[in-house]
C-alpha cells in the first residue's frame, strides 16, 4: 500500500504541469502558424521579411511603400488574426456547451444559433442590399441580430417548466434550428444569379475573406470577456458534468448557472458567425483533443481549448487559401475534411477503451 | 449539527411527491430513510441539498432555514452523495475528490495547501490514498462510489445527505461502506433500500409510504412484521441478528403479504400498488 500511495499520488501536479506545456507549446505553434499564414499565399514572402514589416507597424514607423506592406498587414495579417479569434471562440463555446449539455457531441451551433445568423445574412444577400440598407443593416449585423433573434426564441421555449433542462436546451435549440434553416434553403433558391449564390455557399459554410482590422476589434473583445466569464464558473463546470444534484449539492445554482452559460455561449456564437459564418467541427472538435491533452478540468481545458481551436483555425485557413491555385476553398470544406476523420479516430479509442 | 425538515412538502409537475414531512437527524444521528420505491425518499433528500426547492415547509440546519444561506454556504455544511454516478468526461480521482472544496473557492481561485490536505485527508478515509492520478471512468463501481463519497467528505461538511449509497455494489463493498459510515459519527440523512442494512447502520429509522412519515424511531421499534406488511406488502420475521444482536428481517420470498389481522390493509396495499 505504500508503495501504492507513493508513486502515482502527484495526479494533480503532474497534470498542471503538463496544462502549462501543453499551452506553452500552443502558444508558440500560434505564433508559428500565424507567422507562415502571413508568409504564404498566391505571393510568398519570407517569413523574415514578414517580421521586418510587421516590426516597423508596430514600432509606429511609417509602413514602407509598395506591395509588401500591403500584403503583409492588410491583407494577410488581420485575415490570421481573425482565423485566430474566431477558432479561439469556437473551442471555447465547444468546451461550454458540451459541460452546459452534458453531451460530449454538442457543438457550437446545436442550440440554433447559427441558424439564425445564417438566415440573416442570406436574407440580405439574396433579397439585395436594399433589405439589409433599408434595416440599416450589412450582412454581419444582419446575421448577429438573426442570431440575436433566434437566441430569444430558444430561450424563450428552454425556460419554460422550470426549465434550461440540457434536454429541452437541445431540443429548443435543434427545433428552431432546423425551423430558421428551412427558411434559409428556400431563400438560398431564390438567389438570382451565380454571384449571390456563391455569396451564400461561403456564408453557409463559413469564411475569413475579407477580413480588415477594423472587423477585428469586436469578435476579440468578446472572446476576451467569454473566457473570463466562463474561466469564473470553471470549477461549477467541471461540477455540471458530474450531474445536476452533485452540482446542486456542491452549491451550485444549476438552473442560473445553464442560464449564463446559454446567454454567454449564444452571444459569442453570434459574433463569431457574423465575421465568420458557421464554421463546423471547430467547436465539436476541439475540446475533445484538449480534455486528451489535459484532462477534463475546466480551469485548464477552456484557455487550452481557446489556444487550440486559434492554432487549428489559423493552420486550416491557410491551407484554404493555398490548397488551390485557382479558388479559395470554403475553410468549413477544409475543417470536415480534416475534422470528422480526427473526430472518428478519437470516437473509436474511446469505445475500445470501455 | 442538527438538521431538520420542518413540514416540507414538494410538489412535482403538479403532484405532491412529499407531503407534509417532519423529521428531525440530531447531532451525531443516523437517521434513516425506507420505503418502497416512488415513497418520496430521493425527493426529500433533493431539498436537503438543495436540488429541489420544498413548495412549503423548510429545512433547518441548527435551527437556521438554509433557504437564507448562498448554496454555497449550505454546500459548506451539508454534502450529498446523489444517485447520480458521473460522467465520462475524462477526470482523475483527484479531480473527482477536488470538487468538494468548490463551495469553499471564488471564482479563478486556485487550490491551495487547505485544498490538497483536504483531498488527502478524503480519499485516505475511504481507503484510496495514492488512486489519486487513476482516471475516474476507468474505475470499479465500488471504487467509483467511494471517490464520490471521498468528494462528499473533502467538503468537510457537518451532515451527510446520500441517497442509496448502498445501489449497485456486491455485498462486501456495501458492507465496507456501512462501516466507513458508522465510523464517522457524523450527521447523517441516508436513504437505503436494503432494510436489514438500515437496521444495523441507523440510529434511527424513518418510514415513508406515498410521500408521508408513517413511522420513526429505532431499527427495533420501527421494522415489525405488521408494518413491512402494510408499506412493503411482504410477509417477514424479525429475529435478532446472532452476530450482531441488530433486528434482523427474515422475508419470506414465496409469498406477498396476506390479508393483514387488522383489516386486510396488506393485501389491498399490494394489489392497488401493482404488485399482485
Amino acid at each position: 500500500m505504500s508503495a501504492l500511495s507513493a508513486a502515482p499520488a502527484a495526479g494533480r501536479p503532474v497534470r498542471a504541469a503538463r496544462a502549462g506545456l501543453v499551452a506553452a507549446a500552443l502558444a508558440a505553434a500560434l505564433v508559428a502558424a500565424l507567422t507562415l499564414a502571413v508568409s504564404l499565399g498566391a505571393v510568398d514572402i519570407p517569413v523574415g521579411e514578414v517580421w521586418t514589416v510587421v516590426g516597423r507597424r508596430i514600432a509606429g514607423e511609417a509602413p514602407e511603400p509598395g506591395t509588401r506592406d500591403l500584403i503583409v498587414w492588410q491583407l494577410r495579417a488581420p485575415r490570421a488574426l481573425l482565423a485566430a479569434v474566431v477558432g479561439a471562440g469556437l473551442g471555447l463555446v465547444g468546451t461550454a456547451v458540451q459541460a452546459m449539455v452534458r453531451n460530449p457531441l454538442a457543438d457550437p451551433y446545436l442550440l440554433g444559433i447559427s441558424s439564425g445568423a445564417s438566415l440573416g445574412a442570406v436574407a440580405v444577400i439574396v433579397l439585395g442590399a436594399g433589405v439589409g440598407s433599408g434595416l440599416g443593416l450589412g450582412v454581419s449585423a444582419a446575421a448577429f441580430a438573426g442570431a440575436l433573434a433566434s437566441f430569444a426564441l430558444v430561450w424563450a421555449l428552454a425556460r419554460r417548466g422550470g426549465g434550461f433542462s440540457p434536454l429541452r436546451l437541445v431540443l429548443a435549440g435543434v427545433g428552431i434550428g432546423q425551423f430558421l434553416s428551412g427558411f434559409t434553403s428556400f431563400l438560398v433558391l431564390q438567389a438570382g444569379d451565380e454571384q449571390q449564390t456563391r455569396g451564400v455557399l461561403f456564408w453557409l459554410m463559413g469564411s475569413l475573406g475579407g477580413a480588415t482590422w477594423s472587423q477585428l476589434a469586436v469578435p476579440a473583445a468578446a472572446v476576451c470577456l467569454a473566457l473570463l466569464a466562463l474561466q469564473a464558473r470553471a470549477r461549477s463546470l467541471n461540477s455540471l458534468l458530474m450531474g445536476d444534484e452533485t452540482a446542486a449539492g456542491l452549491g451550485v445554482d444549476v438552473t442560473r448557472l445553464r442560464r449564463e452559460l446559454f446567454a454567454v455561449t449564444s452571444l459569442l456564437t453570434g459574433v463569431l458567425v457574423a465575421v465568420s459564418g458557421a464554421i463546423g467541427f471547430v467547436g465539436l472538435l476541439v475540446p475533445h483533443v484538449c480534455r486528451l491533452l489535459v484532462g477534463g478540468d475546466h480551469r485548464r481545458l477552456l484557455p487550452v481549448s481557446a489556444l487550440a481551436g486559434a492554432v487549428l483555425l489559423v493552420v486550416v485557413d491557410t491551407l484554404a487559401r493555398t490548397a488551390l491555385d485557382t479558388q479559395e476553398v470554403p475553410i468549413g470544406v477544409v475543417t470536415a475534411l480534416i475534422g470528422a476523420p480526427v473526430l472518428l479516430f478519437l470516437l473509436d479509442r474511446r469505445l475500445e477503451r470501455g | 449539527m442538527r438538521i431538520s425538515i420542518d413540514d416540507v412538502t414538494v410538489t412535482l409537475a403538479g403532484r405532491d411527491i412529499v407531503s407534509g414531512v417532519t423529521l428531525v437527524a440530531a447531532e451525531g444521528e443516523i437517521a434513516g430513510l425506507v420505503g418502497p420505491n416512488g415513497s418520496g425518499k430521493s425527493t426529500l433528500l433533493r431539498t436537503v441539498y438543495r436540488h429541489l426547492r420544498p413548495r412549503t415547509g423548510r429545512v433547518l440546519l441548527a435551527g437556521r432555514d438554509i433557504r437564507s444561506m448562498s448554496t454555497a454556504e449550505t454546500a459548506r455544511h451539508i454534502a450529498a452523495l446523489p444517485q447520480e454516478r458521473g460522467g465520462d468526461f475524462e477526470f482523475t480521482v483527484c479531480e473527482v475528490v477536488a470538487m468538494g472544496r468548490s463551495p469553499y473557492k471564488r471564482a479563478f481561485a486556485g487550490d491551495d495547501a487547505a485544498d490538497h490536505e483536504a483531498v488527502a485527508d478524503a480519499l485516505d478515509q475511504v481507503g484510496l490514498a495514492g488512486y489519486e492520478g487513476r482516471g475516474f471512468a476507468a474505475l470499479s463501481g465500488g471504487e467509483r462510489q467511494r471517490v464520490l463519497l471521498a468528494r462528499a467528505f473533502a467538503q468537510r461538511p457537518d451532515v451527510l445527505v446520500l441517497d442509496e449509497p448502498t445501489n449497485h455494489l456486491d455485498v462486501q463493498h456495501q458492507v465496507e461502506l456501512l462501516a466507513l459510515l458508522r465510523a464517522q459519527r457524523r450527521t447523517t440523512v441516508i436513504s437505503l433500500h436494503d432494510l436489514n442494512a438500515a437496521a444495523s447502520l441507523c440510529d434511527r429509522l424513518h418510514v415513508l409510504h406515498e410521500g408521508a412519515v408513517v413511522a420513526s424511531g429505532t431499527p427495533r421499534e420501527v421494522l415489525t412484521p405488521e408494518l413491512l406488511a402494510k408499506v412493503f406488502g411482504v410477509r417477514a420475521a424479525v429475529v435478532e441478528h446472532p452476530l450482531t444482536g441488530d433486528p434482523l428481517i427474515a422475508f419470506d420470498h414465496r409469498e406477498p403479504a396476506g390479508p393483514h389481522p387488522s383489516g386486510g390493509a396488506g393485501r389491498a396495499f399490494v394489489s392497488r400498488s401493482g404488485h399482485p
